[in-house]
């Protein structure tokens, strides 16, 4: 059927998927999924900043215009900030900087928002394999040179 | 500055790759991967060893230094949460700023959670190392601040919690600022009774701990004023008090008491709530420290009769008094300023404040005190008489879930009830008494034994089961309905008392201490500790200490617990002598900065000031916590957060994403 050839050409892609996570939750809920040894499918590169509130929409649109398939933007749940209320701040910038990601012609499916806290590595895990999931059903970024 | 880097020094980074066991080596090809290290830019070498952060793996890092072959060190190994500080003292010590330094976590990103997939694993070891290498050439090295902690303590509120660390401070050397708003020390505990469970006599084992404060030489106890303005940082703050003015010289008055015998004003005493009396010149109670007098101008008529000679002979009294502010400098802070009794005049159906024999626990806990005013006689308001029944109604104001309630548990109220029935007991043997309660949480050193023997040896009824509606009958006795939910059935009970055990809240004036020290509150209005378990008499601001009910209701054993507790958090700053900063903060590029003050509001921690004459913001380092918020929000990029500037940033998620490739090799 056609619906499974077009699942099974999306099969052969291996998803990019960068993390940008803060140190104190998401980060280190990374590192107790690792702990646990829980199995995540292997698509998730991390990068470590201190605090939600350093995210940056620009650095997303670096990541995705670089070829990266996905960008999942992670901290820690709301009052629940090491430095008070800096997550706040990105709380509000992600979901606008999301809306608009259409107007660029962006999918905005390739990047995800969420409140991971340092407990939660299961919880990164079906995270990161649904996003994975989803990424396969969007397809590679287009652009994502080749070597 | 001798170890940090020269300048147009050529960057020549080692990579050590750690098998760490088979936690990596088992699943990914080291080998290969430190070959591929090698062929990354401003890579000098790359290594591979069973365990980095054994002393040979730690040896190999320092030959590699001393020998001038790397001035920069990556270690793709376990995550930096867990052996950074290990390698950042590595290199330190050979001569190598510590920030020069970076770790590539492929154990806990990598290979534990990709056990069988080893291709994929590999793919995310390289790309985070490539990352690291990035990172790694764009990082400038940093120093280590350390800024001086003046050996002296701020305690705000002279309760029994500010009064134990006060006294452990001061016992320790440190100089002590003892600051009390009312006129005498002491806090709620003085105006207890007795204490449960022990029913030892509250003043018997407080005044004693009151004097030594009074006596003690490096507390400077300042009774009658406020802190009114604090700035600076960590080991440098920069307190304002407002001493009130008492309209009687301090030093001059011999506390004889004269005057407020010849005073005619009569009004409620606060120290009773409103139960007794006291004159316009007054000392709270009797065993008051210190044991001058004070005018309350608010009452006083300025008839002159205290500052006549014949009443006041030491001729202390000064109509003309002026507040007066004294600045102090301290390194820490604690604070400890009590809490407040819950109102619950909003609580209709209880009908306090409309009916006279509806008093609250406070009001009971001084009807039926030795010194309160009845003299330990305890008899209902309405008429005098000692009651023949009395009910207490347990959670009023605590473990409410409706819209506007406290949610939270007071923690003493089960216990004080009890105590106060038991009390009541002891003197009126025939008496009838019921607690109505939800639950009862005994759950301190000995209460549950003070509990079970309430019922069983004292005679005390505990009805599970809530007032639903309290109405007066004859002669301002009370009937209550409510509802007795282990026997499932409706009940009536005639009253001649009811008492309401109510909960504790944060005092009212909670939310302007916070924005004065910026220190957070909880959902609940007490203050927030840094972290519920393991940091929980630290704020989140650096040298703030909280202690007793005000982060959250405690009894007097937890409070004085953790009075203790703040104390020797406040202490151990203080005998360091200095405090450490870590340097990433952030820096406002002058030339850069647009003066929009976007950066000002977004800073949780004050940290940013602005210059009005150079039109730019300024980051005091000491204050800034390192979060990056400004630098992210910054319209102009004229923020930089120190290790985590956007070069640094940018420059791992240039060189994150590989080209796509045909093939990926070298998994195993």
């Amino acid at each position: 059927m056609g619906v499974n050839k077009m699942a099974k050409v999306q099969e052969d892609f291996d998803p990019y998927i960068l993390g940008i996570f803060c140190n104190w939750c998401t980060y280190a809920g990374a590192d107790q999924a690792g702990t646990s040894r829980m199995q995540r499918p292997a698509n998730l590169r991390i990068l470590r900043v201190m605090c939600g509130g350093r995210m940056e929409p620009l650095m997303v649109i670096q990541a995705l215009k670089n070829g990266a398939d996905g960008v999942l933007v992670s901290h820690c749940h709301v009052g629940d900030c090491h430095y008070v209320e800096g997550n706040l701040k990105t709380f509000r910038k992600m979901p606008l900087f999301i809306k608009m990601l259409e107007q660029f012609g962006v999918n905005p499916k390739r990047v995800k928002y969420t409140q991971v806290s340092a407990s939660e590595g299961a919880e990164l895990t079906e995270i990161v394999k649904e996003f994975v999931k989803e990424l396969k059903e969007i397809g590679p970024n287009p652009l994502r040179m080749e070597e | 500055m001798s170890n940090l880097l020269k300048n147009n020094e050529e960057i020549k980074i080692g990579v050590y790759v750690c098998d760490c066991g088979i936690n990596i080596a088992g699943v990914i090809d080291v080998p290969a991967l430190t070959e591929y290290a090698k062929t990354l830019p401003n890579v000098s070498l790359a290594k591979e060893y069973k365990f980095m952060c054994s002393s040979i793996g730690q040896e190999m890092i320092k030959e590699d230094i001393e020998a001038g072959l790397i001035n920069r060190v990556i270690v793709a190994a376990c995550s930096p949460r867990m052996h950074e500080p290990t390698f950042r003292m590595v290199v330190k010590e050979v001569g190598v700023n510590e920030f020069l330094f970076e770790m590539a976590n492929i154990r806990e990103h990598a290979t534990w959670v990709n056990l069988d997939d080893h291709e994929g694993a590999f793919k995310i070891a390289k790309d985070h190392v490539r990352m690291a290498v990035a990172k790694l050439s764009e990082l400038k090295p940093l120093e280590v601040e350390r800024v001086k902690v003046e050996p002296a303590c701020l305690v705000i509120g002279a309760g029994i919690a500010g009064m134990n660390a006060s006294i452990d401070l001061a016992k320790e050397g440190y100089d002590v600022y003892l600051v009390e708003r009312e006129a005498t020390i002491g806090g709620h505990m003085a105006q207890l009774d007795k204490t449960f469970p022990t029913m030892d006599c509250s003043a018997c084992i407080l005044t004693p701990r009151m004097v030594d404060v009074g006596r003690e030489e490096k507390i400077h106890l300042m009774t009658y004023s406020e802190v009114e303005k604090v700035d600076g940082y960590v080991g440098n703050f920069d307190v304002t008090i407002k001493k009130k003015p008492h309209y009687v010289d301090q030093e001059a008055c011999t506390g004889c008491g004269l005057c407020a015998q010849e005073c005619p004003v009569i009004c409620a005493n606060e120290f009773e709530v409103g139960l007794g009396i006291r004159k316009a010149i007054y000392i709270p109670f009797p065993q008051a420290v210190p044991g001058e007098f004070t005018i309350d101008m608010i009452k006083c008529i300025k008839c002159g009769i205290c500052a006549s000679l014949e009443v006041c002979e030491p001729d202390a009294i000064r109509f003309d008094d002026k507040p007066e502010y004294v600045d102090v400098k301290v390194g820490t802070i604690i604070v400890a300023t009590g809490w407040d009794l819950y109102d619950p005049t909003e609580l209709k159906q209880y009908g306090y404040g409309k009916y006279p024999n509806v008093i609250n626990g406070l009001e009971m806990e001084r009807l039926l005190s030795s010194f309160g005013p009845l003299e330990g006689k305890p008899a209902r308001p309405s008429d005098l008489e000692p009651p023949h029944s009395i009910g207490f109604l347990q959670c009023v104001g605590s473990r409410n879930f409706r819209p506007g309630g406290n949610t939270y548990c007071s923690r003493v109220c089960c216990m004080y009830a009890t105590k106060q029935a038991r009390q009541y007991k002891e003197k009126h043997p025939e008496a009838s008494i019921y607690i109505f309660y939800m639950d009862i949480r005994a759950f301190g050193k000995g209460y549950e034994e003070f509990y079970e023997s309430a019922g069983r040896n004292f005679g005390i009824k505990y009805i599970r089961g809530r007032i639903g509606e309290v109405y007066e009958g004859e002669d301002h006795n009370l009937i209550v309905r409510a509802e007795d939910t282990l026997l499932q059935k409706q009940i009536e009970i005639k009253l001649d008392l009811l008492v309401l055990s109510c909960g504790l809240v944060a005092r009212h004036d909670a939310a302007q201490i916070a924005s004065l020290l910026t220190i957070q509150r909880s959902a609940d209005g007490f203050f927030m500790e840094a972290h519920p378990k393991l940091r929980p008499v630290d704020t989140l601001t650096d040298g703030i200490f909280i202690a007793g009910v005000a982060q959250g209701p405690k009894d007097i054993p937890d409070a004085v617990a953790q009075a203790k507790g703040a104390a020797s958090g406040a202490a151990s700053l203080m005998a360091m002598g200095e405090f450490a900063i870590e340097p990433y903060y952030s820096v406002v590029l002058e030339y850069k900065c647009s003066g929009c003050k976007s950066c000002q509001s977004l800073c949780p921690f004050n940290a940013i000031s602005f210059d009005v004459f150079k039109n730019i913001a300024v980051i005091n380092k000491a204050l800034c916590k390192g979060c990056g918020t400004c630098a992210a929000a910054c319209p102009s990029d004229a923020i930089v957060q120190n290790h985590f500037s956007d070069d640094q940033i940018f420059a791992m998620i240039n060189t994150a994403i590989p080209p796509l490739a045909k093939t990926e090799n070298g998994g195993k």
